[in-house]
Parts: C-alpha cells; structure tokens; sequence
C-alpha cells in the first residue's frame, strides 16, 4: 500500500479543513464565551447577545460546521479518488 | 450496485415502519386521551403509558433478536446516517438531558448553559477528529482499536478498565432517573421502580445486542422529542400567541430580566415585599451565626444555658393565665429538638446559616453570565465555565457509547453525515430547553408571584403536596401574598410540571413521563450494552480464549449483561451521591483516559505503545486522584487547584493524557510498519490494496 502524492494532498487538504473548522469552533465556545458579559450589552432578536449565542447561536454554528465537514469531505473523496464504491 | 440498492430499499422500509409507528403512537395518545375525557382515573392512564411504551420496546427487542455476532455487535454495519442520527440522539440525551436540563437553566440562568453548549459542542470534535476514522476501522468496540492501533494487551485492557469505570458511573445516573420517573407515575416504591425499569432495559438489549438497542433507540427518540415539544410549544402559544417558542422567548426573556429588577428594588412595592422576606432570612441567618459564635466562646456550657432557656419558656407559657397551646407546642418543639451536643449544634447551625443566607440573597439576573458578588468571584465563575465547556465537550468526544454507535453505518461517508443527523436531532431538543426555562420563569413571576396563598394555582397547589423537594412554598412574611423569595423550586419540577402549567390535560403529563422514560431507557441500554461488549469481546474474546465460537461469544456478553444489569441496579438503590456529578464524573474522566490516545492515533503516526499506556493512566489518574481529593463525597476536602470545581477535573487529565503520548512516544522506537499502514488505512475511506479491517 504506497501511498501517492494525491494521497498526500488528500490528506493535507483534509487537514486544513479540520483546522479551518475547529478554529472557528474554538472561537464560537470559548472566545465568545469568555465576552459573554461584554456583549450582552447588544440586543439580538431580543435576546441579550452574548445569553443567545450560549442558548441558541453557537448550537446553529456546530450543527452548520458538522454538515459543511460532511460535505466537503465526501465530495473531496470523489475528487481525489478514495471514495467508497458502495454506499 | 447490488448493496446500493439493497441499502436504498432498507432505508425506504425504515422510513415506512417509523412512519407507521409515529402514527400508531399519536393515536394511541389520542385514545388515551379519550380515556381520560370519559373519566379513568389518572394513575391508570400512568400505568398505561409506562406499561405500553416498555411493551413496544420489548416488542422491538424481540422482533430483533439475532445471533449474528455482527448484527449483536454493530447492528449488521447498516443502520442509515439519519436513522443512526436519531439512535445516538436517544442514546446520547439521558435523563439528566430530559427532566434536568431545562431545571438547571431555571435555577442557574447563563451559567447553566455550559452543558446546553458543552453536551453539543462535542460533537464537532466527534466529526473532525473520530467518527468517520473509526467507521473505516470497522472493528467492534472502542478498547478494539486501542488494541490494534497500539498493539499489546495492556492498551486496552486500560481502555476496557476506563470504559467500564466511565459507563457504569454513568448508567447509575441513568437507572436512578428510572427509578424516579416510575416512582412517581406509577406510585410504586423507587426500589421496585429501579427494578421494573431495567426489566425494560433488559428485554431488549438482551435479546438483540446493538441491532435491538438501535431500532428501540430511533422508537425511543420519537417519543422523547415529542414529549418534550407539545408542553413548551402550548405554553409558548398561551404566553406570545406564537408557537415557535425557540424563536420569540427572548422577548419574554426580557419581560423577565424587567422584573427581577423590579424584585431587586426596594422602592418599589413588590420589591419592598420580597425585602421584607430577605430581611427575614438575613434574621434566621444572624441568629445560627450568633449560636456558632457563642458555642465557640462558651462550648458545651453554651448549649446547656440555651437549652435552660428555652424549658423555661415552656415553664413560663405554661404558668400564665391563660395558656396558649399553640405557643406552648411550638416552644416545646424548639426545647426537645434544640441540639444535643457541640458537634450537633455546629452541623445544624452551620447549615442554618448557609441555607438562610442564601435565600436573603436579592434574585440573580437570568441572563447575566458569570453573576457574582465582585470581579473575583465573576472570574472564578467564569474559568469554571469555561472549564466544564471543556470537559463535557472532550467528554462526549470520548464516551465510548456514543463512539461506537459509528461503527453500525454502512460506510464513512454515512457516518460523517451521520454526526450530522446526530447532533441535528439532540440540538431540537437542547435549543428548546432554555426556552422552556425563560417561559417558566415568566410563568411564576407574573403568575404565580402575588397571588394570594388561599388561591394558588393548581398546579403549585398539587406539586406541593406531590414531592415539598420539587416545590417548596411557605408565607414566610405572612401577609398571605406570595412573595419569589418564599418560593423554593427544584429543578426537576419544569419539565414535570410543564404540562400543568399550560394547562393541558393529564394525558401530556403520561405523555412527559414516558419521554423521559425513554431518555432514561435509551441510554441505559446503550451504557450495558458497552459494558458487556467490553467484558465480553475484548476481554474474554480477545484476551483470554481466541478461539471462542461465536454462539459462546454471544453468550458470554448476554451472561454478562445480566450481571452487570443487576450489579448497577443494586448499586443505584442505594442512592449514592448526586446525579449531575455522577455524569459530569463520567465525561472529565472518559475525556482524560481516551480522548488523547484516540486522537494520536489517528493523526499522530509516530504514537506508540509506551505514548498510550503512559497517556491514559496519566490521564485518568489524575482526573480521579483530583475527584477523590476534592469532591465532598469522599471527605478528604483538599483545597482546589486554581479554583476548578471537582466535575472539571479533566482539565487537568486532558492535557495530561497527551503529554503522556507525546513523552512515551518520543522515549520509545516508532510503530511497526503494520501499524503505520493501519494508520494510513483509517485515513481513506478506500485505498488500492486497501486492508479489510471490518471484523465479522
């Protein structure tokens, strides 16, 4: 099993892309968390900001950075080749 | 393709069954709602309800019972994403998630909403760094790819010894929760409630292993999602007129936040009434501090001269002219229950103090985060905020449950979308919770604060003589009105009490009951059935007899599950500790052991034996050593490290776990080349050449 350059893109691309992702997951969590008090001086929908993204926001963003893993992995099989035949 | 085809005709039979089922269930909701207009009394539509849904699972245990080792192991590998989805979701949100969750919102406000973001968040790190790695692994159990991807028997024996410790703390919250649920909607004692429960549990994971857990767990999950919606979209309905309560609560949210203000200012004429309250537990409080500082000037003395005191009262009320009997009782009652000894009188006094200087307290702001008294306190507040985040997110990134439920999907590209279903459907219901706590906050300050104690509302009415723990309410101040600081509310009350104060029939309460029978149940399975599997497969089939036939292996693991089943109900009737530590034990302490062995793993091709035995003992040990040192439970009461709390304790274990790997790793020689193909074969989805790791 030698593995090709393609291979070895593959994988750095996938790389890339997890760090893409947790960097904005580490931001939503613990960034915004760590402000809470601040921006809850902004009013959104109603809700005190920083109260809505602990209750509601950054929920939305995880389940849209789950989806968009998803996707963007799946199709980046097909391109680079390692996708499963059956599914 | 052949499997293509035959996956697409499964999943259209899926979709039809459940489609079936929901409909079957809305109906007999219908009927049993029927019943309830026509007069049956109350407990037995309670009965019918536990009674039906534990007959349906037990049903569903049966028609799957199977004895093919892949099909008990990982449900045959071809559980659909979106039916997976709604599996872990069942599997995933327990009891504390149902009945717990919205109650920790309404006590605690902001800071309850590290769990809302914690028991979600970890799900990111599911998808990007696990699910879709262990799919193509393919083997059977969590400790299985430790053992391969490692080598040696003692990388998963550590793995078997922590996923054992981690479940079987957690599976006690869950039959507790059991317990309580039946307890109470069926009037039975908790002991037996506990034992009727895990009859449920067992008929069906016994009978079929994973593929009988999954197909409960999806049956499972539809009625906890619309047990928990029709309560809260109803009481959004009555309260704004709009049923999407997730959308429009931030304006009750700052309904509510206007008059906690009003509560909180003494000018005002509500605010004058709860001060007069306060004042009067300030009072109560003064007076346990003056009895401990006067034990500790004058001793045993001190107790001898009050308790004289006192008899003397009684004496004097006795002697007057015209005796009053209540007086003469209440005195009496303060003489004989005045404590006996020193160690006595400080325990009561201290506890006194601490409970009454805490109801003096002005109301806490719902959506301040981090509310303390100075920018200290707010800063301690914070970090373990942050810190908890932390451990559940790792935490759920590594509860070997929830890991293995990837294993059941019929390829990678189905699990990675898999997560997504997963943490879609456990997100419907944790976005809701902290609506239902805003909505039932508006609900006791605008309604219930202010009447008047001879016209309480019913449901207040009833839940007070039900369970005084859940709702606590006295005229402290006497002036027959209600007052917010004369109300205690027990977090379990919200979701229980939802139905209620809504105003909807009896039949949604069942209703509610059998969800969070479902919460319960579901992951109580899922718990065992990782128990057994690691017993049985990894230690029995794989370390001790190889040659083991499938039939034996089989048998091993129901033997097994019955064993430990019993053994963790034993253990939960004896009510240990609290159940929100009892889980949040469980993450801190599966995020240390196999987070950062998992993951160094996968990314890491140099990671080596040595990494991993050091990484995970470190880990876990020092996530015990600091629970043990520092929880109350265990008595030892050392003093925290930077101020974390002992549910946070993987903070510490977490980073541990992976300086372990890299120091062990980097002492020893690099993996063998087979290993390091194993690594690259968990990579792809499909190699040339690619190796068949999927055990059957």
């Amino acid at each position: 099993m030698q593995l090709t350059q393609r291979h070895k893109e593959y994988w750095q691309r996938n790389l890339r892309m997890t760090a893409i992702l947790l960097a904005i997951w580490f931001v939503v969590t613990f960034v915004v968390s760590y402000y809470a008090r601040e921006l809850n001086g902004v009013t959104f929908f109603g809700f005190p900001f920083g109260f809505y993204m602990g209750a509601q926001g950054s929920l939305v963003i995880y389940v849209v950075i789950i989806w968009f893993y998803a996707r963007y992995m799946n199709t980046l099989d097909e391109e680079y080749g390692v996708h499963e035949g059956d599914d | 393709m052949a499997t293509q085809s035959a996956n697409a005709t499964f999943f259209k039979q899926l979709q039809k069954y459940y489609t079936f089922y929901t409909g079957g269930f809305i109906a007999f909701v219908i009927v049993v709602g029927i019943l309830e207009q026509m007069g049956v009394p109350s407990k037995i539509l309670g009965y019918l309800f536990l009674g039906a849904t534990i007959l349906l699972y037990a049903g569903i245990g049966v028609m799957s019972k199977t004895a093919d080792v892949g099909e008990y192991y990982v449900a045959g590998r071809r559980v659909p994403a979106l039916f997976n989805g709604m599996a872990t979701g069942a599997d995933w949100m327990s009891a504390a998630s149902f009945i717990g969750m919205a109650g920790t919102l309404y006590l605690s406000g902001y800071d309850g909403l590290a769990f809302v973001m914690g028991w979600t968040g970890g799900y990111c790190l599911v998808a990007l760094f696990l699910a879709p790695y262990l799919r193509k692994f393919g083997q059977f159990t969590i400790p299985d790819f430790l053992g391969a991807r490692y080598g040696g028997h003692i990388p998963r024996a550590i793995g078997v010894f922590a996923a054992i410790l981690c479940s079987f703390t957690y599976v006690i919250a869950q039959i507790y929760g059991v317990g309580i649920i039946t307890s109470r909607f069926t009037g039975l004692e908790f002991q037996i409630g506990v034992f009727a429960g895990l009859a449920g549990i067992l008929v069906c994971s016994f009978l079929g292993g994973m593929k009988a857990v999954t197909w409960t767990q999806v049956a499972q999950y539809i009625i906890l999602i619309f047990a928990y919606m029709i309560p809260v979209v109803w009481l959004s309905v009555q309260q704004t007129g709009i049923p999407v309560p997730q959308l429009v609560y931030g304006y009750q949210l700052q309904k509510v936040t206007a008059q906690e203000k009003v509560f909180n200012d003494k000018t005002t004429p509500l605010g004058a009434k709860e001060e007069s309250v306060r004042a009067i537990f300030r009072d109560r409080a003064a007076t346990a501090d003056a009895n401990l500082k006067g034990l500790e000037t004058g001793g045993a003395a001190f107790l001898t001269t009050e308790k004289a005191k006192l008899e003397a009262k009684v004496v004097e009320l006795k002697a007057a002219a015209a005796p009053d009997a209540k007086a003469i009782a209440a005195a009496e009652k303060s003489a004989k229950d005045y404590p006996a000894d020193a160690a006595a009188a400080k325990k009561a006094w201290t506890a006194a103090k601490a409970g009454n200087a805490a109801r003096a307290v002005p109301v806490k702001a719902h959506a301040e985060p981090f509310a303390a008294k100075d920018e200290a306190a707010r800063d301690i507040a914070k970090k373990n905020f942050l810190a908890l985040i932390f451990c559940l997110m790792v935490g759920t990134a590594a509860l070997p449950h929830i890991l293995m439920r990837f294993y059941t999907t019929p390829s990678v590209k189905q699990a990675r979308q898999s997560v997504f279903w997963s943490l879609f459907f456990i997100f419907l219901l944790y976005f809701t919770a902290p609506a239902l706590a805003v909505l039932a906050k508006y609900e006791v300050y605008h309604n219930l604060v202010g009447t008047s104690f001879a016209a309480l509302p019913a449901w207040v009415a009833n839940w007070r003589i039900v369970d005084p723990t859940l709702m606590n309410i006295t005229d402290i101040n006497m002036d027959g009105i209600v007052q917010l600081a004369e109300i205690v509310i027990g977090g379990d009350l919200i979701v229980l009490a939802t139905p209620e104060i809504a105003g909807l029939p009896y039949v949604i309460s069942g209703l509610v009951a059998a969800g969070g029978l479902a919460a319960a149940l579901s992951t109580a399975d899922g718990l065992l059935l990782t128990i057994a599997n690691a017993l049985s497969h990894d230690v029995y089939y794989k370390m001790i007899d190889q040659n083991a036939t499938t039939t034996r292996r089989i048998l091993v693991s129901k033997a097994l599950l019955l064993v430990v089943a019993v053994l963790a109900a034993y253990v939960t009737s004896l009510k240990p500790g609290n159940i929100l530590f009892l889980v949040g034990a469980a993450f801190s302490l599966a995020a240390a052991a196999f987070f950062p062995a998992l993951v160094c793993g996968i990314f890491w091709k140099r990671a080596n034996q040595l990494g991993a035995i050091l990484g995970m003992s470190l880990g876990l040990g020092i996530t015990a050593y600091y629970m043990y040192m520092t929880y109350p439970f265990f008595g030892v009461n050392a003093p925290l490290w930077w101020d974390i709390n002992p549910i946070s304790a993987g903070i510490f274990g977490i980073p541990l776990g992976f300086i372990g790997v890299i120091v062990g790793t980097l002492i020893s020689p690099a993996p063998s080349k087979e290993v390091q193909e194993l690594v690259d074969h968990v990579r792809y989805p499909s190699l040339d050449g690619d190796l068949n790791s999927n055990a059957a």
